[in-house]
């Protein structure tokens, strides 16, 4: 992490609860936002992470905890800076266009005090930038939908914010219009040197999108990471379930690292810390099995979704163990088929202590998305 | 069999539509005819004070119920007060009251020898204390604003519960506080539904008979009257009428242009927003001006309804009521099943007929809503006399002796107006429940074998019975409490409650009007209930 003592956070989040209608959403959440940065809060819908970002914005009182912005308090219980006081730009969801202002007329809205020369600079340089000069006049009905959402991020940088807060961005546009978007918007925010937390259930959005990505559901931050920790390290189970695809497998542990699993011993970057013989769940994402046809660890197949490039396989182990792989997908093999795997065997790997300890090990984990039914807690 | 089915469909249609076409044609064409001396005596003498009273009227209604209807809508969805719960749906009861009622009340209430002012000089000790007079300009203004300003309510707030919140959002979020927020954003963007609650207020003001006769306060539908009842000459009626028609459809037109607008200012409701928390003072200034309002619209005149109705109760209520009441159910009743049965084929023939045509046909045939009563009054009766006569005439040719009127002076001639002034309001639940019944579902009761009738009996029906039901009670309402077409229309003797209520207030017995008026106030609450209910759902 660069620099993290020095700078001052632009926004800053202290033991923050925050309740809606009554009921208690966001419960005792901390974390900080340097400038410059791209955060995302990614979790299930009704995680909390709305509610936490209207917090942000001053939608919703705190009800214990502060919030700091730019090292200045801004919420604290019984108090809230109102939003039009906080220079904090806001896209929303449904965009919030303003369906009786032309496309220009949106984007200066937030420009109060302007010199006309300035607006009309400002205006001017968004539009082009967004490539939306050719719909300055048009009202939003009259726009697309990637369109509409770029004038919501136009109207959002013109009044120049430190800080920008996006909620669910994307959750209106097509899938390959999202790809691309987030791309073009994470460019665009670099360029203006903003600051901006973002809110999505999707991934890939958050992957594209932020350096940094805290994982929420019932209100906790479960884990403040990278992409790359919250793939391969997932601090929970919960975690782990729900960033990405794998299989978990049982295994004993061995100490310094090392899991005893089905196809052998391997050696674990991130080892539990639990005693020897203890029975843990390791978790083998996609990509950490390799298809070998050299190798002597063979496996059935017994599912496979062609995916383009790749073919992503479901596995049988000798013993009923089932893994994921990822192959190129010339090596195109049919259900029931023997193929040989190798399962990586660098710190990749990432384990996890299962939190209630099966002695006897299942048959085989789920394999797919759903890892298991338990969630961490 | 089926194509000549469909043709008889079309038929009823046209004919249906024809109910106001000709009113309508009868009316522009009394300029076809010479000018009478009344005509004559109109136009140099009360011609201006006409345009000069219907201008200051609609205007100050208009104003009167922009700034209530739009303050109350804010307050109660977009802030947060004690009270405003109870406030939200409350503000609509003043619907019930058909403006006549709260006229007469407001003026035995505010009178010179009215409770109030007696209460006050006895208070004061002053024998002549300076009090507004109730009976004026500003008056009639006042008592039309309370009564009519939930139309405006209604439909803007609906305009602010769908986006407002969320759009002051966006606005604080750049930089916009509540007071621009609500200038520059939220009532621009309501502007297109505050203008269709203004249409409807002006449309209601425009048709209003029953309160500015007890204000005495002369406009063209009170003119149209006089000149038929005072001064026997229909003629000048029916010229009068055609100016308050040209006013009318000038408004009609003006709110079609409008009325597109809004489609484009349909914001998806996003995640509920939280209301501005009003401070004490702010909070307790709301709570006292919904309560004001309330009071004076609804509270007061209902209770001081109540009262006189009961002590009038014990020496007024005799078997005329028993007639009164029969009367007004029965037209109520019979007019509610023909309009509904009308609205019925109307929807029907725009179903099975894909063309323009019978669009076309539809918007004649509801454009009754804005014609005010005391025109289609005329518009309906002048046809009717003259078919008549050429029945009488027939029948003296063919039988060689004198049939009595068929037509005129019956209660069909009623039934007739009041299908052509309510069709609007049978056709939109009806309209509504058959857009429910999309075409794939006749094709799915016809894949499974039902028949054509079959398939209206069997599917549409049951589908259609929800928006029946709501149109019937509605009709039902409006007949209940119409007053100039019965009034000019009935047949000799035929009294109704509103009838009562005109002839009680005429002559200034307000006391023994409120018996009539709390039973029509009762039967108002009726949709309200249905509108409440409804609301409740989404």
């Amino acid at each position: 992490m660069p620099e993290t003592s020095t700078a001052t956070p632009l926004l800053e989040v202290r033991h923050v609860s925050l309740a809606y209608d009554g009921h208690r959403v966001v419960h005792d959440v901390s974390f900080a936002v340097l400038p410059g940065r791209m955060v995302c809060l990614l979790g299930p819908s009704g995680c909390g992470k709305t509610t936490m970002l209207r917090a942000i914005a001053g939608f919703e009182p705190v009800e214990q905890g502060e919030i700091m912005l730019a090292g200045r308090s801004a919420s604290r219980p019984g108090w809230t800076l109102p939003p039009e006081k906080r220079g904090i730009g806001m896209v929303f969801q449904d965009y919030g266009l303003f369906p009786h202002l032309n496309v220009a007329d949106n984007v200066t809205f937030g420009l109060r005090g302007v010199s006309r020369d300035e607006r009309e600079r400002r205006l001017t340089e968004l539009l082009e930038t967004m490539g939306l000069m050719a719909a300055r006049r048009r009202l939003p009905h009259e726009l697309s939908g990637g369109q509409q959402q770029r004038v919501a991020l136009a109207r959002a940088l013109a009044p120049r914010p430190a800080l920008i807060l996006m909620d669910e961005p994307f959750s209106s546009l097509d899938v390959e219009l999202r790809e691309r978007l987030s791309q073009e918007l994470r460019e665009l925010l670099q360029r203006h040197n903003v600051t901006a937390v973002m809110v999505t259930h999707h991934q890939n959005e958050a992957f594209a999108m932020a350096d940094e990505i805290g994982v929420m559901s019932d209100g906790h931050i479960r884990q403040w990471d990278n992409a790359y920790n919250l793939y391969h390290r997932p601090a929970s189970r919960f975690v782990a379930d729900f960033i990405g695809e794998g299989a978990l497998l049982p295994g004993a542990v061995l100490g310094d690292g090392r899991v005893e699993i089905e196809t052998g011993v391997i050696t674990t970057g991130h080892a539990p810390a639990c005693r020897v013989g203890r029975i843990v769940d390791v978790l083998l994402r996609p990509d950490d099995v390799v298809h070998d046809d050299g190798s002597d660890l063979k496996a059935e197949v017994t599912h496979k979704a062609f995916r383009g490039a790749e073919i992503l396989y479901t596995l049988r182990l000798a013993r009923g163990g089932r893994v994921l792989a990822l192959v190129a997908s010339h090596h195109n093999h049919a259900i029931g088929e023997k193929i040989g795997i190798r399962i990586l065997p660098d710190d990749i790997v990432a384990s996890r202590v299962n939190p209630a300890p099966r002695p006897d090990p299942r048959p085989g984990a789920t394999p797919h998305r759903s890892l298991s039914g338990d969630r961490a807690g | 069999m089926a194509g000549s089915r469909l043709d008889g469909l079309r038929a009823a249609a046209t004919a249906i539509a024809l109910l106001v076409a000709i009113p309508v044609a009868v009316v522009f064409s009394s300029w076809l005819a010479p000018a009478t001396d009344i005509w004559r005596h109109f136009a140099a003498y009360v011609l201006g004070d006409l345009l000069r009273n219907t201008f200051w009227l609609a205007l100050g209604v208009c104003l009167g119920t922009l700034l209530v209807g739009v303050s109350l809508a804010w307050l109660t969805t977009m802030c947060e007060f004690p009270g405003r719960r109870v406030f939200a749906w409350a503000l609509m009861l003043p619907l019930a009251l058909p403006t006549y009622v709260l006229a007469f009340v407001s003026r035995g209430l505010f009178d010179y020898t009215g409770p109030v002012q007696t209460a006050l000089r006895s208070w004061s000790g002053a024998a002549d204390l300076w009090f507004p007079r109730i009976q004026s300009t500003g008056g009639v203004i006042t008592v039309l604003t309370l009564a009519l300003y939930p139309y405006v309510y209604l439909i803007t707030r609906n305009a602010f519960r769908t986006q407002g919140v969320r759009m002051m959002e966006v606005a604080q979020s750049l930089g916009h506080g509540h007071v621009s927020g609500f200038f520059r954003v939220a009532l621009p963007m309501a502007r297109p539904w505050i203008a269709g609650g203004l249409a409807l207020v002006l449309m209601e003001t425009l048709a209003d008979f029953g309160a500015v006769a007890i204000f005495n306060y002369d406009t063209f539908t009170t003119a149209i009257y006089k000149a038929w009842y005072s001064l026997f000459s229909l003629p000048a009626a029916a010229q009068l009428a055609s100016m308050l028609l040209l006013i009318v459809l000038a408004l009609v037109l003006t709110e079609a242009v409008l009325r597109p607008r809004r489609r484009y200012h349909t914001a998806r409701p996003g995640a509920p927003g939280r209301r501005i928390v009003l401070s004490r003072r702010l909070a307790a200034f709301a709570f006292f001006y919904c309560a004001a309002i309330l009071a004076l619209a609804f509270v007061l005149p209902m209770g001081q309804l109540l009262l006189w109705a009961y002590e009038v109760l014990p020496h007024d209520l005799d078997g005329r009521y028993l007639d009164f009441l029969g009367h007004t159910l029965t037209l109520a009743l019979a007019a509610a099943a023909l309009t509904a049965a009308a609205a019925l084929i109307l929807v029907y023939a725009v179903r099975h007929n894909s063309g323009g045509a019978m669009r076309a046909v539809t918007r004649i045939a509801t454009l009754g809503y804005a014609v005010p009563g005391a025109v289609l009054a005329v518009g309906i009766f002048i046809p009717v006399a003259w078919l008549d006569n050429q029945l009488i005439l027939m029948a003296r040719g063919l039988f060689a002796r004198d049939a009595g009127l068929l037509i005129q002076g019956t209660i069909l001639i009623m039934l007739l107006a009041y299908v052509s002034r309510f069709l609007a309001v049978a056709h939109n639940p009806i309209e509504a429940a058959m857009h429910r019944v999309a075409p794939h579902i006749d094709e799915a009761a016809r894949g499974l074998g039902l028949g054509r009738l079959a398939t209206v009996w069997r599917v549409h029906l049951p589908m259609l019975r929800g928006g029946l039901f709501t149109a019937v009670i509605l009709v039902f309402v409006e007949v209940m409490k119409e007053m100039p077409i019965t009034l000019m229309l009935r047949p000799f003797g035929w009294d109704t409650l509103a009838v009562r209520i005109f002839e009680m207030t005429s002559e200034g017995e307000w006391r023994r009007a409120a018996l009539p008026a709390v039973a029509l106030v009762l039967a108002g609450l009726i949709p309200i209930a249905l509108l409440l209910r409804r609301a409740d759902k989404t």
